[in-house]
């Protein structure tokens, strides 16, 4: 065994510097490689599917959306072949619960596991500081979930994009309101902001439940809690609502709500089944050539009695605004639970 | 230098003390045993110590004034916690890297070297190495920092005896040849008279005997006599313990180092270790604090009745 001088030397008793941050890329990457081998597998996988059903559905929509005349009988052939693809995807639902996995199974367990298995013990302390081991594997593994988040979003931007060209309305294509929830949240910035949220709350669920699954079923929960809160009760009101009296409001705008006025009085929102009876009683059963629906018959008949139909909504060119400020408060909320996990890691007792 | 300084200390969990009005110092360059019951608060003094902890009461310094848990301080202390935590899906030569990479000096040749002659092959999976080869793995990570300060609770608890010695051997020799200063917790007295130079006793979270091993021994004493002139006898001394059976009395006297002769009939022995301590533990109201009185000292005395 080499000797080790035992005088003190001059350093030591001074503060010390501390160790170069570059240190813990390898301790992360050694202690997470198979989370984030995980999530690189199931990107990969979901990166490879979206690709090869979105050159088919660019291809339909390239074709549909260049026939000439909208309306004709194989236009409409294209056009429905266009409509019916994917529709299980274009909702956008199917990859809700993605930022939340991601969150979950990287965020929670960073620090319950060393607190479940008692690794604590040793990781807090060595040289490296116990705060600064903390911070740096937050930041790292945060910055690392975020941008494969973002890598990602940007596929699905692509792959919805057909369904957000203005125009669609009037060749019978699908329009969709980019503001929509369920897409609004995979395109733009929101996506990573999300993803970056869910493993924010993990961490912060991590140190406070200190055992892996409960800490990423917990996480699991209150994601699902925020998104949803989010996506009912909130986004609609990040500007205020524009109000109109068109009735034709364009299909990718996000409609909020309609009700009907009457001299300039709330008349109501939905019409009175009594009131339709008796002054727009049901048209003659031989309707037309169909592009002439139910609802439009009522519509002018109400208009014809002085009744005025207004429509809230959220017009598609907001998107950027609304990503800038969804993303904003999901990046302060990311900010500061992860303080409030640094907080506790450093004020944690055994 | 002082590798531990405590003043005042104590922790609270709820409502309970677990430890309490700690005042204590541990001299450079000794082995120290931290002794006690379960539950006498020995984890969550070195847990403290190795700033794992926060106080709730008073303050703890280490090598020479650092304060617990200062980067200063985790550069100079090295700690193997109970059961030698691990991460289970590392290899061995993973858990090297990992901890040259968190500190700033990694001794990797004598590691190595260690490793070896212990037969722990690197790459294995620290899950699959047995309990004694685990917690020499991690004391050799632990010495690989070349730290000023070894601090191991409960090193030896889960280990089979060979394993024990092995392992002791390991920390006697970092001691000897390297100057490591090393503070370990223990419930099992057996170890200690071999081991430890310096004895820290703790008792329902209050430190109850601290001092050098060789001072405590030389300060006291057994005396054995006749039952029946016991109380008479007893009434001039500083008993510790006394051990009555039917004909003869055993008492632990503290003597402050003087060997007064005995009277007639009685005899005086010196004390081993072990038996002192256990004295000391069966009188949760006696106490053994070191010598020239610190103010914090002052106030301990007063309660040893």
């Amino acid at each position: 065994m080499s000797a080790l001088a035992m005088p003190a030397r001059p350093e030591q008793n001074a503060s010390v510097r501390p160790l170069p941050w570059r240190r813990m890329i390898w301790v992360t990457w050694r202690q997470h490689r198979f989370p984030l081998t995980g999530v690189a597998v199931l990107l990969g996988g979901l990166a490879v599917y979206v690709w090869l059903v979105g050159r088919q559905l660019h291809h339909a929509y390239a074709l549909a959306s260049a026939c000439h005349p909208a309306g004709s009988p194989v236009c409409s052939v294209l056009a429905s072949s266009f409509q019916s693809m994917d529709v299980q995807l274009s909702n956008g639902f199917v990859w809700q619960p993605l930022p939340a996995l991601i969150g979950a199974f990287i965020g929670a367990p960073l620090l319950a596991r060393e607190l479940e298995t008692g690794t604590f013990r040793y990781a807090w302390t060595q040289g490296f500081g116990r705060r600064r081991w903390t911070l740096a594997k937050l930041v790292l593994l945060a910055t690392t979930v975020t941008a494969a988040a973002a890598a990602f979003s940007v596929l699905l931007s692509w792959y919805y994009q057909p369904y957000f060209t203005a125009g669609n309305q009037g060749r019978f294509l699908t329009a969709l309101s980019p503001l929509a929830s369920g897409l609004f949240d995979l395109r733009g910035v929101v996506f990573a902001a999300w993803t970056l949220a869910a493993f924010a709350i993990g961490a912060l669920a991590g140190v406070l439940i200190r055992r892996v699954v409960p800490a990423i079923v917990a996480t699991l929960v209150a994601y699902a809690g925020l998104a949803l809160a989010a996506a009912t009760f909130l986004r609609q009101h990040y500007l205020t609502a524009l109000i109109t009296k068109n009735v034709d409001v364009p299909g990718t705008a996000l409609v909020l709500s309609q009700w009907w006025t009457k001299g300039s009085q709330f008349a109501f929102g939905r019409a009175p089944i009594t009131l339709l009876q008796r002054i727009c009683p049901p048209p003659p059963p031989k309707a037309g050539p169909g592009n002439f629906s139910k609802s439009d018959f009522v519509g002018q008949c109400l208009s014809r009695h002085g009744y005025t139909q207004l429509t809230s909504y959220q017009p598609a060119s907001r998107f950027w605004s609304f990503q800038l400020i969804e993303g904003s408060w999901l990046l302060a909320l990311s900010l500061l639970l992860i303080g409030v996990t640094i907080w506790l890691v450093h004020r944690r007792t055994a | 230098m002082n590798v531990i300084e405590a003043s005042g200390l104590g922790k609270r969990y709820g409502g309970t003390w677990a430890l309490r009005e700690c005042s204590l110092t541990i001299p450079a360059g000794h082995v120290a045993a931290l002794v006690g019951p379960n539950g006498a608060g020995k984890t969550t003094l070195l847990n403290l110590a190795v700033g794992l902890m926060a106080p709730s009461a008073g303050s703890v310094t280490v090598l020479g004034g650092l304060p617990a848990g200062s980067l200063a301080a985790l550069d100079g202390i090295a700690f193997v916690a109970q059961d030698t935590p691990l991460y289970k899906n590392l290899s061995v030569a993973d858990m090297l890297h990992l901890t040259r990479n968190l500190n700033r000096r990694f001794d990797d040749r004598y590691v190595k070297g260690r490793l070896d002659d212990l037969g722990i092959p690197l790459p294995r999976k620290a899950a699959r190495l047995s309990g004694g080869q685990q917690a020499q793995l991690a004391l050799s990570l632990a010495l690989a920092r070349r730290p000023r300060l070894l601090v191991l609770d409960e090193p030896v608890a889960m280990l089979d005896p060979i394993a024990r010695h092995d392992f002791m051997a390991t920390v006697l020799t970092a001691a000897a040849d390297d100057g490591v200063s090393v503070l370990l917790s223990s419930h099992v007295l057996a170890e200690l008279e071999r081991v430890a130079d310096y004895l820290v006793l703790l008792s329902h979270g209050r430190v109850q005997v601290a001092g050098d091993v060789d001072d405590l021994l030389a300060c006291h004493r057994v005396v054995t006599g006749p039952t029946a002139q016991a109380d008479r006898y007893s009434e001039g001394l500083n008993v510790v313990h006394a051990r009555r059976g039917e004909a003869q009395v055993h008492f632990l006297v503290r003597t402050n180092g003087s060997a007064d002769p005995v009277p007639q009939g009685w005899e005086a022995h010196p004390v081993g270790l072990e038996e002192l301590a256990l004295a000391y533990l069966r009188e949760p109201g006696a106490a053994a604090l070191p010598g020239p009185a610190r103010g914090d000292d002052a106030q301990l005395s007063a309660a040893m009745r």
